[in-house]
């Protein structure tokens, strides 16, 4: 039943005549009408098209369009013969006339101008993002005074989820941790036979450094990213726009929860990844540098100072601020659609890494000025 | 408009333990208008995503063209749905494509041997068709809530489907759309030789397309009525009745 399309011109006639048949649907392979067309050589004011298909679907409507195209373009007139019910029609009514303007082209602008609009949106996004600061500042203080409008529900659930949701996967990574300074360590203090600071390095490594950093690089990928997500899809889900017509502030409502549960969580898992990754160090040293288990714990105690500790805490506060603020922000300027949620949330987790590592590298240095 | 081209064989709807519909025994005619109706909650658009081929049934059987469509392999069960066109509740179009995009993509997967030329003429046909003439090159989210009804309308007809299911085509969409788009669809299975499946509970809908109508309950959990809206007006059960007459007076009030 499926014989195939063809589309040729019968020169047994005088008119020129071209003629459709076969079975025009779209699963069969069709000759080319440029091809066809060009075939035809110089064409006469009218050109007789006999439709004789066996069976036919959207294509056959196709290659009627291009052919009137064509025709149109040469200034030849189409005169279609034999069509069957229903494609008269269909093309009558797919002949209506183009209801929407097109899309206005975007203007092209030379390179100053460009690097202008560049430096623009630069300067509009840093105060965009200083207004936001100040507005969650607002938004805490009033939290101060108890007349921030915050579900107590929305905070246990982010602090469940940033909390004692992340405590596993922050307990693997930072024994890990503890375990690689102490090889990397040990590979080399063990030349000068000085195995025993390995405990050193692992207990001043850790809680100044690499407990906080590494606690918060999780929680970038793992509460930033949600945040993000989470407050895009609010936005593209117009979830946003209906607390702010209910007269909600979006930002206590939103970001307060999350931004507290995420101060209170922080410290608290830096603690704990600073802990297992001292016992990481500790496995390692006691079990594979023949240093005895008292030597290494004494030798700890007596290295580690509160000031060291105290540092990871307060990088932690900072690392868990960066957090919430710059995936809070990125989930609420999304756009509408799944796309921006994707965007938002790649966007978020960049800026938090880039940021973590940064006012890192600050902190140290100004401890190091500091002398602490 | 004789042999049945979808027929339901002791369908039972619903996920998991959640039985929604029990029993459900209907064929649906080439060429026909087939609604599907109900109240709210009755599983009208779960009966749909089993028809279609989103989700297995919980027991009993859909048959396409006399196929048992759930007992086939997931590829040999692609190769049937492509014989559907299905308009989503929500819409569905890819965000991140132009409208041509929308309809040239599915066009271009299961029809290889299309040249461009064609695939653009076809995307611009069916745009024409539902009254989008020029949009091809816009994205989703430039085009209003309407628009875009209309416009994945235009993807569900992509390959010339033997069946196009709406589901609620009319939410969201003000009377007068509503009733272009009721034209649409008539235009279409007259022209196409389309068979519709519509889920609605949408009475000018219902009464300006529907050949043959099945009614869901929502408390008995099966179906209390099938067959021409003529003979579910005079004869179907007083549920039935009510739902429709309602709509009658409320008709009546409009013309008057």
């Amino acid at each position: 039943m499926n014989k195939v399309p063809s589309l040729d011109w019968d020169h047994s006639r005088e008119a020129s005549v071209l003629q459709v048949t076969g079975s025009w649907t779209l699963e069969q392979r069709k000759p080319e009408l440029n091809d066809v067309w060009r075939e035809g050589g110089r064409l006469p004011q009218q050109v007789m098209v006999q439709v004789a298909v066996e069976a036919w679907d959207s294509s056959l409507l196709a290659l009627l369009r291009r052919m009137q195209r064509l025709a149109t373009q040469q200034q030849v007139t189409l005169d279609l013969q034999g069509l069957p019910d229903g494609v008269a029609r269909l093309l009558e009514m797919a002949a209506s006339p183009s209801t929407q303007a097109a899309k206005a082209e975007p203007p092209e602008y030379g390179w100053i101008a460009r690097v202008g609009l560049r430096a623009q949106s630069v300067a509009t996004a840093l105060t965009e993002s200083c207004i936001f600061i100040g507005q969650v500042i607002q938004a805490l203080g009033r939290l101060l005074t108890g007349k921030a409008r915050m579900r107590a529900s929305d905070f246990w659930m982010a602090f469940q989820q940033c909390g004692p949701g992340a405590l596993p996967i922050v307990a693997l990574i930072a024994s890990l941790i503890g375990l690689i300074l102490a090889f990397v360590g040990a590979a080399q203090l063990q030349a000068f036979g000085a195995q025993l600071y390995i405990a050193n390095m692992v207990s001043i490594g850790m809680t100044r450094e690499m407990g906080a950093l590494m606690t918060a690089v999780i929680m970038a990928g793992r509460t930033g990213a949600a945040y993000a997500a989470e407050l895009g899809s609010m936005q593209a889900n117009e979830e946003i726009d209906a607390l702010k017509t209910f007269g909600f502030p979006t930002l206590e409502f939103l970001v307060l929860p999350r931004l507290l549960a995420l101060l209170i969580s922080m410290p608290i898992l830096t603690v704990f990844a600073d802990a297992l990754g001292v016992f990481g160090g500790f496995v390692i040293g006691s079990g594979l540098f023949d240093i005895s288990a008292q030597q290494y714990i004494n030798q700890s105690l007596t290295m580690l100072t509160l000031t060291d500790f105290l540092i990871g805490l307060f990088k932690s506060l900072v690392f868990a601020v960066l957090i919430g603020l710059i995936g809070c922000y990125y989930g609420l300027s999304c756009g509408r659609n799944a796309q921006a949620v994707g965007q938002a949330t790649t966007k978020a987790v960049v800026s938090i890494i880039v940021a973590l590592v940064v006012s890192d590298a600050v902190i140290t240095l100004i401890c190091t000025q500091l002398g602490i | 408009m004789s042999e049945a081209i979808l027929v339901a064989d002791n369908l039972s709807a619903g996920y998991g333990s959640l039985v929604i519909q029990r029993d459900l025994n209907f064929s649906i005619k080439k060429g026909e208008v087939f609604v599907i109706m109900g109240g709210s909650g009755s599983g009208k658009s779960t009966v749909l995503r089993h028809l279609i081929g989103l989700h297995a049934p919980l027991a009993g059987r859909v048959l396409f063209q006399g196929e048992d469509f759930w007992a086939q392999d997931a590829n040999s069960r692609a190769n049937l749905q492509q014989h559907f066109g299905v308009l989503y509740q929500n819409v569905a179009l890819w965000g991140g494509m132009t409208l041509r995009e929308n309809i040239c993509l599915p066009a271009s997967t299961w029809r290889p041997e299309l040249s461009k030329a064609d695939l653009y003429e076809l995307a611009a046909i069916k745009l024409a068709w539902v009254g989008l003439a020029g949009c091809d090159e816009l994205y989703p989210a430039e085009i209003s809530g309407g628009m875009r009804k209309r416009a994945a309308l235009a993807r569900a007809l992509a390959l010339d489907p033997q069946v196009l299911f709406f589901d609620e085509p009319s939410a969201g969409l003000d009377p007068l759309s509503s009733m272009a788009l009721d034209e649409l669809i008539l235009q279409l299975r007259d022209s196409l030789g389309a068979t519709i499946v519509l889920v609605t509970h949408e009475l000018p809908s219902i009464y300006a397309v529907a050949d043959t109508c099945l009614f869901l309950d929502n408390k008995t959990h099966t179906q209390i009525a099938l067959g021409p809206l003529a003979d579910l007006l005079e004869h179907g059960p007083e549920t039935v009745q009510r739902f429709l007459r309602r709509g009658e007076a409320v008709t009546h009030e409009v013309t008057r």
